[in-house]
């Protein structure tokens, strides 16, 4: 880093960003590698060594106290005091300091306004506020952007512009291509925990968007075309809130015909989560149809949905799939404990259960000690294998899965693979949900990627990945976009204002800020075992 | 952990229509002023309600026909609610509730007093605030030891085996050393080795904070029950008979009537209370412990990405707080009585109540102790004049509340954010 630059460290989400700035702000520590500050290694045992050092960190959640006031939490850990041992906290003194710095800067704040009754991009003020009053000569800002509105945006901007101009030096991390090329001097692209590349704001978006996305080793998946039959599953307008009640799915029409695998692909937290447990009965669903067979399945208790003859393997096995204490037989009947043959009357028959459970094993490939084994002692992979021997096992019209593969080995993913395909070539609709851009375009005969609750595009699996990448990155080839397009897409343009105008669109229709964090932290290491960020952490300014 | 959602989540106006909680209060206090003003003044007799200034029928005392009395204050108590009822700005909502409740208290003792046997119709006030502030005491010890843990982000609810702990200790290194100060010194770290106990557990191996509350309670009945079974009785003079704090006068303001006899003429306790409810208060709200820990309490990441020492800061205020509970519990060894088993006997658990009820601030924590305290001494009032309405009822009034208060019905009731959750780093 140079004195006075603005570097954005670009990355998808669980590339490793945060973590190696949390390396950086001393939260975490390094495995291996050093960090250099003037030449000078550098040890951090915690923040207060990196804000020594003179680096400071606005965090993704901002870190201020909500019940505080603004003074209050700028001169938490730095409190001025009088009174000897007392401590008397001089709030003068504090005030005249926000003050100070917030006319320097040109960051309004109020110091005696109580941070919760802040909108977001005034907290995010407070956050930069604090960490100048510190005396930092880095910043970084980590996805400063993810929660605040165009307009706030914009002003972010221009702080962030006049900061540089103090010679302040900035790292500004995002995967929002937009504002890098809007404000960095420099990038570096991460991904999977390693630097894949640096490129000056002058690299077209394309460019950029691939060296995101990626070119790693493709998981090949044999199949054979699709032969797809008629619709099974068709959603109609949804709409869908999350658990803050901000709209995660708004609008979404989509269709899944028997016989087909249609991949749902985006960048996690854009709505995909919700999504499925809105069809799942998991949800409510605000506005709009779900339609199973010609049947109105919107409403329906999950039980019933699943008993209509869906398949669905959750996205956090461990949380959503499996009861962890249980045994492997006992997970293979939850579905099915009340029905015969496992169930008679008010009791469980153990033979049936456990010579099904056998059976089971056996066919899916599920490596255990035994039917009687805990499910938690088993690996990753076979625990999934668990849940979809389960799911698979009743006949089924539409089989949904969710991250099928996160946390799996390479053998696991594989067989996984091949059960979903061959569930596709008996006929039934399946609808998979994946961060792993590679998995989708492995498996998926149609894809739809998902931007911000909307569909953004649905196009074929010979698309360019890279293409696929711009539409994760809500950025839609001109003209055509949103058109299911099988084959060849049109070629991606790059029309700058296309992510301005979705931003506003989201805000709008909402009506509330779109406070919410679109993209959780994600753990999407997997398919390629991702390096640990720690090892990676070399970083000299 | 995120502040984000604070906003739109918390600050959303929730659209209450018409009745929002100071015309569901107004309502409640109207249905009481009614009843006292119908009720308890017919009830009453024409007999004069005396409140003495002194601790029997003597001296100088405020008068009230009891009648009248009772139909005034309950008109009071009425018209309070219909305030309340016809829309009262929010920052009058404290006040006129408590005027509103005063005088309906008001309006049953002139009830009471004046439907007495006669020649007790009198109320001696020094005796009722003097027991009071007794019943009070070990109270607000515990609630402040509440605050200093919770305020931190630990939930105490083991602050009964620390009163426990600390009236066991100051009593038996009060009687082998024949020194009050000894004792005291005994009692603060009888106290402190339960809350060490609390923070090593809570702090360090993430154990379930309420569960080793009440374990640590149990723990402290047991130890000090085997103890004194098997040393104290055996010799209890030698290590059950702790000398006590004498009284304490102190010039001019024992002058003041009534305050003065009840408040300025009392033990060590009782100023050690008032003034550490001042100290922690001051402390708490003014200076750079009080921020940290107030911080470390709400959002301990945000703390600790600003330097400050989490854990370090929760085990010093933990064990702190074990302190002042413990010398709560001498309050009654080094004071008042030799120690019994189980002497305590769920003040603590009162305490905490005390702590929720004063929305976790030292001040509000004393107010509410000195409620339960009133209501305490009120029960034993009325059980010496033969009321019609037994000690008990009275007695359970302070939890009921306790309930209401925890329902969010008096004001927002909000435990620091971070309170019972272990902090883990990274």
């Amino acid at each position: 880093m140079e004195p006075g630059e603005i570097h954005a460290l670009l990355g998808e989400n669980g590339a490793g960003k945060s973590t190696l700035m949390n390396v950086l702000y001393g939260l975490y520590q390094p495995d291996e590698g050093e960090i250099l500050v003037d030449g000078k290694p550098l040890k951090l045992r915690g923040p207060s060594d990196a804000i020594a050092a003179g680096i400071g960190m606005v965090h993704q959640h901002f870190m201020l106290v909500p019940v505080f006031t603004v003074a209050e939490n700028i001169m938490l850990g730095a409190e001025q005091v009088r009174g000897g041992i007392a401590g008397f906290l001089d709030r003068r003194r504090a005030r005249r300091e926000v003050a100070e710095v917030s006319e320097r800067y040109n960051l309004r704040v109020d110091p005696d306004a109580v941070i919760e009754d802040l909108p977001v991009g005034v907290q995010q003020r407070v956050e930069i506020v604090k960490a100048l009053t510190r005396d930092v000569d880095l910043l970084i800002l980590d996805e400063p952007t993810a929660v605040l509105t165009p307009q706030e945006t914009e002003e972010l901007l221009t702080v962030m512009r006049s900061l540089k101009a103090a010679g302040k030096s900035i790292v500004f991390i995002t995967h929002k291509l937009g504002e890098v090329k809007a404000i960095a001097d420099r990038i570096t692209v991460i991904r999977r925990g390693k630097t894949v590349g640096t490129a000056s704001p002058e690299a077209s978006r394309d460019e950029l968007a691939a060296l995101m996305v990626g070119r790693t080793v493709r998981l090949t998946v044999d199949k054979t075309p699709a032969t797809p039959g008629g619709p099974v599953l068709e959603l109609s307008g949804l709409v869908v809130d999350d658990d803050r009640q901000v709209r995660a799915v708004d609008g979404v029409d989509l269709t899944v015909r028997a016989g087909e695998v249609l991949g749902v692909a985006g960048v996690q937290g854009n709505g995909q989560t919700e999504l499925i447990e809105a069809i799942m009965g998991l949800r409510p669903v605000l506005a709009g149809t779900v339609t199973l067979d010609g049947q109105r399945i919107d409403g329906w208790s999950t039980k019933k949905v699943l008993r209509a003859g869906v398949g669905y393997v959750p996205e956090d096995r461990s949380v959503d799939g499996l009861v962890k204490e249980f045994t492997v037989a006992e997970n293979l009947v939850l579905d099915m404990y009340d029905r015969p043959p496992f169930g008679r009357g008010l009791s469980l028959r153990p033979d049936e259960i456990g010579r099904s459970a056998r059976e089971r094993i056996e066919q899916f490939d599920v490596r255990t000690s035994s039917a009687d084994a805990p499910v938690g002692t088993l690996s990753g992979g076979n625990q999934q294998k668990v849940i979809v021997a389960r799911e698979l096992s009743r006949p089924l019209k539409l089989f949904i899965a969710a991250q099928p593969t996160r946390g799996v080995d390479v053998g696991s993913i594989e067989f996984i693979h091949s059960r979903v395909v061959h569930e596709r070539d008996i006929g039934t609709a399946v609808l998979v949900v994946s961060s792993e851009l590679d998995e989708v375009i492995g498996l998926a005969d149609r894809i739809a990627v998902m931007y911000r609750g909307r569909i953004i595009g649905v196009v074929g699996p010979d698309t360019p990945r890279e293409e696929i990448g711009l539409l994760m990155a809500g950025i839609t080839p001109d003209a055509t976009g949103g058109s299911p397009a099988d084959g060849a897409g049109p070629t991606a343009t790059t029309d700058p204002d296309v992510v301005a105008t979705t931003d506003a669109d989201v805000v709008s229709d909402t009506g509330t800020p779109a406070t919410t964090d679109r993209d959780v932290p994600a753990t999407t290491d997997g398919v390629v075992s991702a390096e640990g960020p720690g090892s990676e952490d070399e970083k000299d300014r | 952990m995120s502040t984000t959602a604070v906003p739109d989540v918390a600050v959303a106006p929730v659209d209450e229509g018409f009745w929002t909680r100071t015309r569901k209060v107004g309502l409640v206090l109207v249905g009481l002023g009614l009843l006292a003003t119908v009720l308890f003044g017919a009830l009453a007799t024409g007999e004069q309600a005396r409140f003495t200034l002194s601790e029997d029928a003597a001296g100088a005392a405020l008068e009230v026909n009891g009648t009248v009395g009772a139909i005034v204050f309950g008109l009071i108590a009425l018209a309070a609610g219909a305030a309340m009822l016809a829309g009262l700005p929010k920052r009058l909502f404290i006040p006129v509730l408590a005027v509103g409740l005063v005088a309906f208290v008001l309006s049953f003792l002139c009830w009471q007093v004046s439907a007495a046997p006669t020649g007790q119709n009198f109320m001696p006030l020094v005796n009722i605030v003097r027991g009071t502030f007794l019943l009070a005491l070990p109270l607000i010890f515990g609630s402040l030891a509440g605050v200093l843990c919770e305020r931190s982000g630990v939930v105490n609810v083991a602050i009964e085996g620390q009163l426990l702990m600390g009236a066991f200790s100051g009593a038996l290194f009060g009687s082998i050393s024949g020194s009050v100060w000894v004792g005291l010194l005994a009692a603060a770290v009888g106290g402190s080795f339960i809350s060490l106990l609390l923070a090593v557990f809570s702090i360090r191996y993430l154990v379930d904070q309420v569960v080793m509350g009440i374990v640590l309670n149990l723990l402290a009945v047991g130890i000090t029950g085997f103890l004194y079974e098997r040393l104290m009785q055996t010799d209890a003079a030698r290590y059950n008979s702790a000398p006590r704090f004498s009284n304490w006068e102190i010039p001019l303001l024992s002058d003041i009537p009534v305050l003065g006899p009840a408040l300025f003429r009392g033990n060590i306790f009782l100023y050690l209370a008032l003034l550490l409810v001042l100290v922690i208060h001051i402390a708490l709200f003014r200076t750079r412990w009080g921020l940290r820990t107030r911080s470390v309490g709400e959002h301990p990441t945000a703390a600790d990405t600003l330097g400050v020492r989490v854990l370090g800061l929760r085990y010093r205020n933990v064990i702190m707080a074990g302190a002042v509970a413990g010398i709560g519990g001498a309050s009654y060894t080094l004071a008042l009585f030799s120690f019994t088993k189980n002497m305590i006997g769920g003040k603590g658990f009162i305490a905490l109540a005390a702590l929720i009820f004063g929305r976790w601030s030292p001040t509000g924590a004393l107010l509410a102790a000195l409620f339960f305290g009133f209501a305490d001494q009120l029960a034993t009032y009325l059980g010496a004049i033969n009321s019609v309405i037994p000690g008990q009822f009275l007695a359970m009034l302070p939890y009921l509340a306790t309930i209401l208060a925890v329902a969010g019905l008096v004001g927002r009731v909000r435990a620091p954010a971070a309170d019972g959750k272990p902090y883990i780093k990274g």
